[in-house]
């Protein structure tokens, strides 16, 4: 089953991609779609059926080579079977999506392009399937960089545009920086623990966090410097703070990508990689707190850039930058388990947002400039609703104290409760101040795009329409996902210990049993049944609101369980116990930049102008995205140029061949002219030498009486 | 016996069909013309089949030498072939790689016979290096074989083609006349020249000084760099490299493919053939400059492809690039290392044959190679847009392409050696993917506004032929590797622990000889 979710996808783009020819166009986008939503299907299987243990699929043989030994397989786990069924739904209602939005693209009059662009979505969810699947590194790099490949194709869709072709290129190259530090880090894991299976190295991990490791020019420990190098990939991938400019640019590729893989699925690799690696972080205090501050930072940096964006999509995707600090706060606070689970919310919401996006897109043909936009509500009332609740989840809307909320509250919040409880208050306080700039920035988006007064084109507003209905169910689909998905679970990821625990599949103990040292009693918890039994146990307890007695705590080794929680680490339970007011502080910020986003949007539309207009500098600071592109340009980009120039006009030219010449010119002719050369060409005077060489050792050899 | 002397067989097959092709065939009228190609592309095509047999034959947990012929030959010298999991892929690449060649000279109007009969010669001699198992007959091959290069830019080349094969002699005159003075001293001091035999020889590693000059393992040092000089040209390492861009440019299509997907391997062939297991100490002394010089090469060409207009030098310098990764590879002096630069050679065989052929299909089309000139091809040439993207992503090392598994393990095999050269090495892989994708941009997206361009037709059905087999090999190696790590995997692995024993009697005789 497992198999056939992994390739069905890998099929259909390939009988899309290369046999619409045979077989018509429209039988291969039914084809694709069709095998994706089986392959969604499949996962809800899966995912619904799992049972904690951890399984592996052996497919075949991949690289080896001396006591390098890897192969191609599936190792389904919790974590695995999340991305399952959150890769393959959304995908899947992209490709129904796509049906609608790619109908007819001005971009390609004469061209058939539909194909292609199913083939290549396909082809995208083969490769993240490869990723979330893999039982070692070298398979997940197979699919980091696959899913790269795609993302590049998918960007650099509408060739015939310039900024297309760049903007896929810059996306490429970011994100090599990025696997520049993840194969660094693959290369140091191999060499520390000899192999690259995930299960020998997570056992490893205890002798590894003991060693020193000689990289560059010191002797670093060990797991600090593997978990940095994997991070820094994890940064390229997941647009992090200061590898996050290739993400605004993707927007370049049509809006149901956008969707998939710059939203819900691809960017999230990273913060798949964080988690899939816990027994790792957990073991390297130092990089989770660079990654909480780096996540809390860019949840912050991206939101502020979003407040200013005049493109729809790009607000979005600047709020994807956003969220995805988010995630990686929680996982720099490790809780892994609620940075998957707003992952997962997430998934939902963002690509609920990008494709009402799309189609208001659509509406407006093909207007992007929310400037030009206004008053839409009318003309596409259900696009209208599934955006308003996309909103409702992202800003994170909810009833304080209580359970009940939209997705992005129950997640957002806990990451926030999450980041308390590991005592980071930097990453604390920026991710609160995010949660009232993203209140801001999507109340701007809703109100400038649906209501107040018609802008811009008269005549687009008026033909505006509602989408066909294979773009609105998949909008349905995602906004009974935004809306549910938090509520049902919240427990799994962010309850008590043994929620978590018996969801993760990780064995849990007693607490008084672990302090007390008797490790009897943390034995018990390995079996499959009797953590069964103690994680039923207290999750009564736990019900009752009683922390006291039956107080569990996680009892895994490394590897054990889909991730991997240290003794010491008590993030998840503390976060538990935030103050009230504390609690509450991201529904206020909330509330907060909801109220500005309405009096600058609804009650004074002048007042956004105004301010721009009276504090120029930061509002040029903010619309041209804190100047990451121009510096990069400055200090990366011209330089590179420059030194390819100077290596190849002075190296190669001044340098090397200038020696040359000089040999030429002085040495070479004393000894033609010693061998009396004739005028015929250098070809004949290597020839020459080399049968005089050759003529010189016979001779030579024949007289010392031959080889033998 | 057919099967005992199969590698004679399959050596002389080509040398044989262009004697006879040249005493043969007079006329040069367009049938003429027609009968040879088509003959060429058939001797190169039962070469292929019956190497094929040294495959089925080839038993890779035997670690020595196999197939082996031995007899008396001219002046009391001995003729000695054979392969061993290191040589036998070359000589499959060697001739799975001829009858593209061919095909793709399929337009050649000029003195068709004489290319034919170059061509041919150069697959027995190339193939006579990758199987000689004697330093006279490897000599003899390794350097002949440079003459029908020679002819093939000087005959059928660029505009510039006099100054390209003026670098290339001034080259590979050096490296020769030392590698034939340190043969003439191994043969002198061991009184054998029989390879097999002087991989076993001990020479003598003990430091002393040469005009002043204290060097560290002494004569084995000597011996490598002379070997050394030879191969670092051959390969083209930094800084020997500059012969290679004007060797392509000026080459025919066919020329740069043999260059690229067989001559440059030569180097790396004689370094795990001679330099490793005969001068381990040298090796061992040298292996750090070894080691720097790769990384050096892979940043500095790769940068410099990046800033090239000629879209064949620009492949030319990414060829240096990655040969810096198989030198790095070797000289890591590990398994992995050293199975990952056989892996990286075969690879870029198929690779950088497809970029050059790529360049070939729009050359032929437009007769130039300036990026600048094109734009926009995937417009009216899908097929081969996507053929050169293919290729593209193989040349950057994409997972899943072949082309991922020779860096990849190189640079595994090098982090337990050396962390500042692979930080460096690893960095050419963010530039090899500016470079290889910034030049397909330019060439191959955007809108097709060139008028010259309006015209242009993609593919046809010959061209598309002689890709299929490329693009089959850079995948299926791409995703099971082990159809070649099983052949040259105990091959290494015997080498890698001769050299470490080698290297540690070595030590052990030095600290005897100093107490």
């Amino acid at each position: 089953m497992e198999l056939i979710i992994l390739f069905a996808p890998l099929i259909g783009s390939l009988i899309c991609g290369f046999g619409w020819r045979v077989i018509g166009e429209k039988a291969g986008m039914v084809i694709a779609t069709g095998l994706l939503f089986l392959a969604a299907l499949l996962s809800w299987i899966v995912f619904l059926s799992f049972d904690g243990t951890t399984q592996i699929i052996t497919i075949m043989r991949f690289i080896e080579s001396g006591s390098l030994s890897t192969d191609w397989a599936i190792r389904l786990d919790r974590l695995t079977a999340i991305m399952l069924i959150v890769v393959t739904t959304v995908s899947s209602l992209v490709h129904l999506y796509s049906w609608g939005y790619m109908a007819d693209d001005p971009q390609f009059p004469d061209v058939k392009y539909k194909a292609r662009f199913f083939s290549y979505l396909s082809f995208f969810t083969f490769a993240m399937l490869a990723l979330v699947t893999s039982d070692n590194l070298v398979q997940m790099f197979f699919g980091w960089e696959g899913v790269g490949v795609a993302s590049y194709l998918l960007i650099g869709f509408y060739y015939k545009k310039q900024s297309a072709g760049a903007a896929a290129m810059k996306a490429f190259v970011v994100n090599r920086v990025g696997d520049f530090g993840f194969a660094l880090g693959i290369f140091a894991l191999f060499f520390l623990s000899d192999s690259i299976d995930f299960s020998v190295i997570f056992a490893d991990m205890p002798t590894i966090a003991e060693t020193r490791l000689h990289f560059l020019w010191t002797d670093w420990n060990a797991a600090e410097v593997c978990a940095l190098l994997l991070f820094i990939g994890a940064m390229g991938k997941s647009a992090q703070l200061f590898l996050h400019t290739w993400l605004p640019d993707a927007m370049e590729g049509p809006t149901p990508v956008s969707a998939l893989i710059h939203a819900a699925t691809m960017v999230t690799a990273g913060v798949f990689l964080v988690c899939r690696m816990s027994p790792l972080y957990e073991f390297a205090p130092d990089v989770k707190l660079f990654i909480a501050v780096l996540g809390g930072t860019t949840a912050f940096f991206a939101a502020t850039i979003g407040l200013v964006q005049n493109d729809i999509k790009r607000v979005i995707a600047y709020s994807t930058c956003s969220q995805l600090g988010y995630m990686f706060a929680a996982a720099g606070s490790g809780v892994y388990s609620v940075a998957m689970f707003h992952l997962l919310t997430h998934a939902f919401f963002k690509a609920l947002l990008f494709l009402c996006a799309g189609s208001v897109i659509t509406a407006m043909h093909h207007e992007q400039d929310m400037r030009n936009y206004g008053a839409l509500r009318k003309k596409v009332p259900f696009t209208f609703w599934a955006m308003m609740f996309g909103t409702l989840a992202i800003t994170g809307v909810g009833i304080p104290f209580t359970d009940i909320g939209f997705a992005g509250y129950q997640s957002k919040d806990a990451i926030i409760e999450s980041t308390w409880g590991a005592g980071n208050m930097y990453a604390f306080w920026m991710t609160v101040i995010a949660a009232a700039l993203t209140a801001f920035y999507s109340w701007r988006l809703v109100f400038m795009t649906f209501y107040g007064k018609p802008r811009g084109d008269r005549h687009a507003h008026d033909h505006a329409h509602e989408s066909p209905l294979n773009m609105l169910i998949p909008l349905g689909v995602l906004s009974l996902g935004a809306i549910f998905s938090g509520m049902i679970f919240l427990n799994s990821f962010f309850g008590h210990t043994d929620q978590v625990a018996k969801f993760m599949g990780i064995p849990v103990a007693e607490a008084s049993a672990v302090a007390g040292g008797d490790h009897a009693a943390a034995d018990t918890g390995h079996g499959e049944t009797d953590s069964h039994a103690t994680a039923e146990a207290g999750h009564g307890e736990a019900a009752e609101g009683d922390h006291g007695a039956g107080h569990m705590v996680f009892a895994g080794t490394p590897g054990e369980g889909a991730i991997y929680i240290a003794p010491d680490n008590h993030a998840l339970e503390r976060a538990h116990e935030i103050p009230w007011l504390l609690k509450l502080s991201p529904t206020i910020a909330m509330l907060l930049g909801l109220a500005m986003a309405y009096l600058f949007y609804i009650v004074n539309p002048k007042l956004p102008v105004r301010l721009a207009q009276s504090q120029p500098a930061i509002y040029q600071f903010l619309l041209n995205k804190w100047y990451f592109d121009e510096i990069y340009n400055v200090i990366f980009v011209k330089p590179v140029l420059l030194l390819g120039k100077l290596f190849w006009k002075r190296g190669d030219g001044s340098v090397i061949n200038g020696f040359l010449n000089w040999l030429a010119m002085g040495v070479v002719p004393f000894f033609t002219r010693l061998a009396g050369r004739a005028q015929s060409g250098y070809i004949f005077t290597y020839a020459f030498w080399m049968v005089l060489g050759l003529a010189f050792l016979f001779t030579w050899m024949s007289l010392s009486g031959g080889a033998h | 016996m057919l099967t005992d002397s199969i590698l004679s067989i399959v050596t002389f097959i080509p040398m044989v069909a262009a004697v006879i092709l040249a005493v043969v065939q007079r006329g040069t009228d367009e049938a003429a013309q027609q009968l040879a190609k088509y003959y060429a592309l058939f001797t190169t095509t039962v070469t292929f089949l019956v190497s094929l047999g040294i495959l089925f034959q080839f038993d890779p947990s035997n670690t020595g030498f196999q197939m082996v012929e031995e007899g008396e030959w001219l002046m009391g010298l001995t003729y000695k072939m054979g392969v061993d999991g290191i040589s036998v892929l070359f000589v499959l690449l060697t001739t799975f790689i001829m009858p593209l060649v061919i095909l793709c000279s399929w337009e050649v109007k000029t003195r068709v016979k004489e290319y034919m009969i170059a061509f041919l010669l150069l697959e027995s001699l190339m193939l006579g290096v990758f199987m000689s198992l004697d330093l006279v007959l490897f000599y003899l091959f390794f350097e002949a074989g440079l003459i029908p290069m020679f002819l093939i830019i000087g005959i059928w080349g660029g505009a510039d083609r006099v100054y390209a094969s003026f670098k290339f002699f001034l080259y590979t005159f050096f490296g020769s006349v030392l590698m034939l003075v340190a043969m003439v001293t191994m043969y002198s001091i061991s009184g054998t020249t029989d390879i097999p035999t002087l991989m076993g020889w001990q020479f003598a590693s003990d430091s002393f000084s040469v005009l002043g000059i204290h060097v560290i393992g002494g004569l084995q040092t000597l011996l490598f760099l002379a070997f050394f000089a030879s191969f670092a040209v051959k390969m083209p390492m930094w800084p020997v490299h500059t012969w290679l861009p004007d060797a392509h440019v000026q080459a025919p299509t066919a020329g740069s493919v043999v260059l690229a997907a067989i001559l440059l391997k030569m180097g790396g062939y004689g370094f795990l053939r001679f330099s490793l297991p005969m001068f381990p100490v040298g090796a061992d002394v040298m292996a750090p400059v070894v080691l720097w010089m790769s990384a050096i090469a892979i940043v500095y060409t790769s940068l410099v492809a990046l800033v090239q207009e000629d879209m064949k030098k620009l492949i030319a310098y990414s060829s240096v690039a990655h040969m810096g990764f198989v030198t790095m590879g070797i000289f890591a002096a590990n398994e992995q290392g050293i199975d990952g630069a056989i892996f990286q050679m075969l690879s870029h065989g198929f690779i950088s044959a497809a970029l050059f052929l790529c360049v070939g299909v729009i050359y032929d089309r437009m007769h130039t190679r300036e990026i600048t000139a094109y734009g926009g091809l995937v417009n009216r040439m899908p097929a081969y847009a996507t053929v050169f993207l293919f290729f593209t992503m193989g040349n950057v090392g994409l997972p899943g392409t072949s082309g991922f598994v020779g860096e990849f393990l190189t640079m595994m095999g090098t982090f337990q050696v050396n962390t500042w050269v692979v930080f460096v090495a690893a960095s050419g892989v963010i530039f090899s993917a500016a470079y290889a994708l910034w030049l397909y941009r330019r060439v191959a997206m955007g809108d097709l506004i060139k008028e010259s361009l309006k015209t242009i037709t993609d593919m046809t059905p010959r061209e598309k032929f002689i890709f299929t087999p490329l693009v089959v090999m850079t995948l299926l190696l791409g995703v099971y590797p082990s159809l070649i790590t099983d052949l040259i995997g105990p091959s290494t692995a015997a080498l890698v622990q001769h050299y470490d024993t080698a290297l540690e009697a070595a030590k052990t005789a030095t600290q005897i000889a100093s107490h």
